[in-house]
């Protein structure tokens, strides 16, 4: 998951993103310890107190949790992880039907195309 | 404890009564990597000048750590210039035997670690080295050391893009938790991402003093597009 970060809207927010993204697709595991502030910071090309703005607004949601000695680690409660990734994706399928009907695709129709999407059909 | 930069009144008229600061006020504060952002001849160099005790102000007063700028302030602050000054016959590792003699908190570790990285080589006299290479060992030297403050007078702009995006990595990963960073620039979408805030001046006076993420959320807007708004001609 790369840091294609854009230019119009707060960096903070784009970067707890990429880092939610790595949780639900495994890049960090449930349990386990996730990059220094620094370290994200330095790969991402973005000033360290943004990131750690990021990062705690995740410690906040539980998504990530800050250990006793040091750093941070990814929740072990794998239902919430399903829960955002669940969440993610039911605004991406609302995103595309709202685009969908303002084409003027009906139901059926959107359905159609979905299978054929899925089949790599034209 | 004392704002790390407090500037009051501070004003500079050179010769024939050009202004090049009228009144300026604004305090910076510690941990923060801050942009200081304006067209040419706004008084970015004048402010960094009065700021590093190279200048004397007509009017108001700039104070470090609660003081004037003086030995005492100097050896808390790093600055780059945006000159080079050092002598082209000497070796880059004379130049770190030179830093290592002149200012207690200098890293040598550190300087060689960064001039490995860039493929730079220790031997190598620095009139052989290309303008860009030579900024790039400077500015090596200047982050080399452990200072409060750091000023950097257009750091970037006579490096490639790619030695830009270690040098910002550099600055990111090198300057500690409690000092700050000022860097004046033109090449601002190519630092936003790094900044804190971002102070603009134009005609010697403050226009704006905000953080960068303040800007984008309420603006909707990149610092850089922003920029060109405020000071469009």
């Amino acid at each position: 998951m790369a840091w294609n970060l854009s230019s119009d809207r707060p960096i903070y927010a784009q970067i707890l993103e990429v880092i939610q993204l790595r949780i639900i697709v495994g890049q960090y595991k449930p349990g386990e310890k996730i990059p220094s502030v620094r370290e994200l910071a330095a790969e991402a090309g973005v000033n360290p107190n943004t990131m750690q703005k990021a990062l705690t607004e995740l410690e906040r949601s539980g998504l990530v949790m800050a250990q006793r000695t040091s750093g941070r680690m990814v929740t072990e409660n794998k239902e919430m992880i399903r829960e955002i990734r669940n969440q993610l994706a039911r605004e991406q399928v609302q995103e595309f039907v709202n685009k969908m009907k303002e084409l003027g695709f009906d139901r059926d129709e959107i359905v159609t195309l979905l299978k054929q999407a899925e089949g790599g059909e034209k | 404890m004392s704002e790390l930069v407090e500037i009051r009144n501070l004003t500079k008229i050179y010769e024939k009564k050009k202004v090049a600061l009228d009144h300026l006020n604004l305090t910076i504060g510690r941990g923060k990597i801050i942009g200081l952002l304006g067209p040419n001849g706004s008084g970015k160099t004048t402010m960094i000048k009065l700021l590093n005790g190279l200048l004397v102000a007509s009017e108001g007063e700039v104070l470090i750590n609660g003081k004037a700028p003086g030995p005492e302030s100097k050896s808390i602050v790093s600055y780059l210039p945006e000159r080079t000054y050092f002598q082209n016959s000497m070796k880059v590792k004379e130049l770190i035997a030179y830093f290592s003699d002149f200012y207690q908190d200098f890293r040598p570790e550190r300087a060689k670690q960064m001039l490995a990285g860039l493929n730079i080589s220790e031997d190598a006299r620095l009139k052989t080295l290309s303008k860009g290479t030579r900024e790039k060992v400077q500015l090596i030297m200047v982050m080399s050391r452990n200072a409060q403050l750091y000023i950097l007078d257009e750091p970037i702009a006579g490096v490639d893009p790619a030695a830009r995006d270690y040098i910002l990595k550099t600055i990111i990963t090198n300057y500690n938790e409690n000092a700050t960073v000022i860097i004046s620039t033109h090449l601002i979408s190519d630092i936003e991402r790094v900044l804190d805030e971002v102070i603009f001046i134009r005609d010697g006076r403050l226009i704006l003093q905000e953080t960068v993420e303040e800007i984008r959320e309420k603006k909707g807007k990149s610092v850089d597009a922003y920029f060109r708004e405020v000071f469009a001609c």
